[in-house]
C-alpha cells in the first residue's frame, strides 16, 4: 500500500541545514512526489540533535522519528556527524529496553544533491511507519491496560 | 591490628591536611547506616566498614569541589571517583581515597523480604555463616548471597581501582558480567516491555531520590527536569513525564554510569531503574568496548570518535 493514499501518520524529521535541508529541498525543485507525514525541524548540524529530542518525540506521541545529516566526512563543521553518529547508533539500541519499537526510529545520511536519494528515504520510511500503525499514546488509559496486561501475563 | 582499624589509623595519620574524610557511621538502628563527616581524630573513632556500608559516598565529591576530601570507597564507589576524574569534575590532588577490599553489601530490600518487617530492628551480626538479625524479637539467619545487592554478585571491581591508601590485600576476583538481566528483559515481547515500564513508572512519586543519591548525576541545580526554558518537562504528575525523566536520567549517563546501583537503592517505591543504565552499558560495551571508570586517562565514548567506527554499520535506509 503506497503510504501516499492512506490517512497520515506523525513523523517528525531533524534534518542538517547544510545537507539535508538541501537534500529535501533539491527532491522538491525536482518535483518528485512524496508522502507527506514528515514534519521537518531544520538544525544547524546532526551534531546539534540531543538524543532527547528523538525520545521527547516519540513520547509525545510521534509514530515515527528521522534524523537526516550529512554524509560522514562530509560535515560542514568537519565532525559534528561523527559524533551525532555515535549518539544516534547508541540510542537505537536503547529503545528496545524501554519498550518502544527501534523502528519508529531511523538516522540516515544525505547530501543536498541527492534529491532522488532523499524521496527514496522518505518513501521508504513512512511506508515502515505506516506497516508499524500508530504508536501507542501514553496515557492514563494505556495504564490501565499496561496494568491489566500484566496481570494476565503473571 | 584489624583492616578497620588500620583504616582508622591511617585517616587519622591525614586528617591534619585535609578538610574532611567521608566514610559511614552507624545510623539509627543496627541494620543502617549514615555517610559520616569526619573533621577531628573522634570523629574517626565512629567510622564503621562492612555490608552494612551501602551508601556510595562519591555523590558528595564535586560538591566539595575546592576543598581537600578524604573518601572510603568499596570497589564500585572506586569506580564512580575515577568517572568523575575522567571528567574533570574533581581534582586528583585534591582527593585522597582510602580503599578496602570489599565483601559486598546487603540489599536492605531484600532483607526486608526475608525478615518481613524492619521497624524494630535490635541487633545485626555478619560473619562467614551469613546475616543474623534479630528484629521484633525473632532471630533471622539468612545467607549471604540470599541479601546481598544484586550488583554484587557481578561484580569484577571488589578493589577500588585507583587509590592513595590502600588498606588490606587487593581483591582481584574476577567475574564476567553477562548482562543475563538485561537480555532476559528483552527477549519478552514489546507491549509487555511497554507495560511494565509504564506499571513501574505509574508508582514513581517524583522524589527525584534516584537523581540525587547519583553520583555522576552533577548538574545538580541544572538539571534539565527543571528547566523552564527549554521546557523539558513539566511538574504534572503523568506517567509521561515521570517515565521520561528516566530516559533523560540513562541518556545523560550513556557511557558515564558505573552501576553502582545508587538510583535502584534509593527509589522509595522499588522501581528496577538500573536495568536501563545496564541496557545502555552493555550497547556502550559492544560498540565501544568501554568500560566507565575504570581508567583515568580515558575518554568516554560520547565524547570522542573515530572516522571508521568499527561496530557501526553503513546506513542503508
Amino acid at each position: 500500500m503506497s503510504a501516499i493514499t492512506v490517512p497520515e501518520l506523525r513523523i517528525v524529521g531533524f534534518l542538517c541545514n547544510w545537507c539535508s535541508y538541501g537534500g529535501a529541498d533539491t527532491a522538491g525543485v525536482g518535483r518528485f512526489q512524496q508522502p507527506t507525514d514528515l514534519r521537518i525541524i531544520r538544525v544547524p548540524c546532526s551534531g546539534r540533535i540531543d538524543p532527547l529530542f528523538v525520545l521527547k518525540s516519540l513520547v509525545n506521541g510521534a509514530d515515527g522519528v528521522l534524523v537526516s545529516g550529512c554524509h560522514p566526512r562530509d560535515c560542514h563543521y568537519s565532525e559534528g556527524n561523527f559524533y551525532a553518529r555515535r549518539r544516534l547508533e547508541v540510542l537505537k539500541r536503547f529503545l528496545p529496553i524501554l519498550g518502544i519499537d527501534e523502528r519508529r526510529f531511523e538516522y540516515t545520511w544525505v547530501s543536498a544533491s541527492e534529491g532522488q536519494k532523499w524521496k527514496n528515504v522518505v518513501q521508504t520510511f513512512t511506508e515502515h511507519i505506516h506497516e508499524l500503525g500508530p504508536a501507542p499514546r501514553l496515557d492514563a488509559s494505556l495504564v490501565k491496560t499496561a496494568e491489566a496486561l500484566l496481570t494476565d501475563a503473571a | 591490628m584489624s583492616n578497620l582499624e588500620e583504616l582508622k589509623h591511617e585517616i587519622k595519620k591525614r586528617l591534619p591536611d585535609l578538610d574532611v574524610v567521608i566514610g559511614w557511621e552507624q545510623g539509627f538502628d543496627p541494620l543502617r547506616t549514615s555517610p559520616l563527616f569526619m573533621r577531628t581524630a573522634e570523629d574517626v573513632d565512629r567510622l564503621l566498614w562492612g555490608p552494612l556500608c551501602v551508601h556510595n559516598l562519591a555523590t558528595y565529591l564535586p560538591g566539595l569541589k575546592g576543598r581537600k576530601v578524604g573518601i572510603v570507597v568499596k570497589g564500585c564507589d572506586g569506580r564512580s571517583v575515577v568517572e568523575l576524574l575522567q571528567e574533570k569534575l574533581i581534582d586528583r590532588d585534591q582527593v585522597v581515597v582510602f580503599a578496602m577490599p570489599c565483601e559486598g553489601v546487603l540489599s536492605l530490600r531484600k532483607v526486608q523480604k526475608a525478615v518481613g518487617d524492619l521497624d524494630y530492628v535490635e541487633s545485626v551480626e555478619t560473619d562467614a555463616d551469613g546475616v543474623r538479625i534479630t528484629a521484633d524479637g525473632v532471630d533471622h539467619l539468612l545467607r549471604f548471597e540470599d541479601v546481598a545487592a544484586s550488583k554484587c554478585a557481578r561484580c569484577g571491581v571488589h578493589t577500588a581501582p585507583l587509590s592513595d591508601v590502600l588498606v588490606g590485600a587487593a581483591d582481584a576476583r574476577e567475574a564476567e558480567d553477562d548482562y543475563a538481566d538485561v537480555t532476559a528483559f528483552e527477549t519478552r515481547p514489546q507491549e509487555e516491555r511497554l507495560a511494565f515500564w509504564l506499571s513501574e513508572m505509574d508508582r514513581c512519586v517524583r522524589c527525584y531520590a534516584c537523581r540525587n543519591a547519583c553520583p555522576l548525576c552533577v548538574c545538580r541545580d541544572h538539571c534539565v527536569a527543571q528547566s523552564r526554558d527549554p521546557h523539558w518537562l513539566s511538574q504534572e504528575d503523568s506517567v509521561r513525564d515521570k517515565w521520561f525523566f528516566q530516559m533523560i536520567h540513562a541518556v545523560h549517563l550513556a557511557g558515564r554510569c558505573t552501576e553502582c546501583g545508587e538510583c535502584e537503592r534509593a527509589c522509595p517505591v522499588g522501581i528496577p531503574l538500573l536495568l536501563f543504565k545496564r541496557k545502555m552499558n552493555k550497547e556502550i560495551r559492544e560498540l565501544f568496548g568501554y568500560r566507565a571508570g575504570m581508567d583515568v586517562n580515558a575518554v568516554p565514548p560520547l565524547q570522542a570518535f573515530k572516522v571508521e567506527e568499527d561496530n557501526i554499520k553503513e546506513r542503508t535506509l
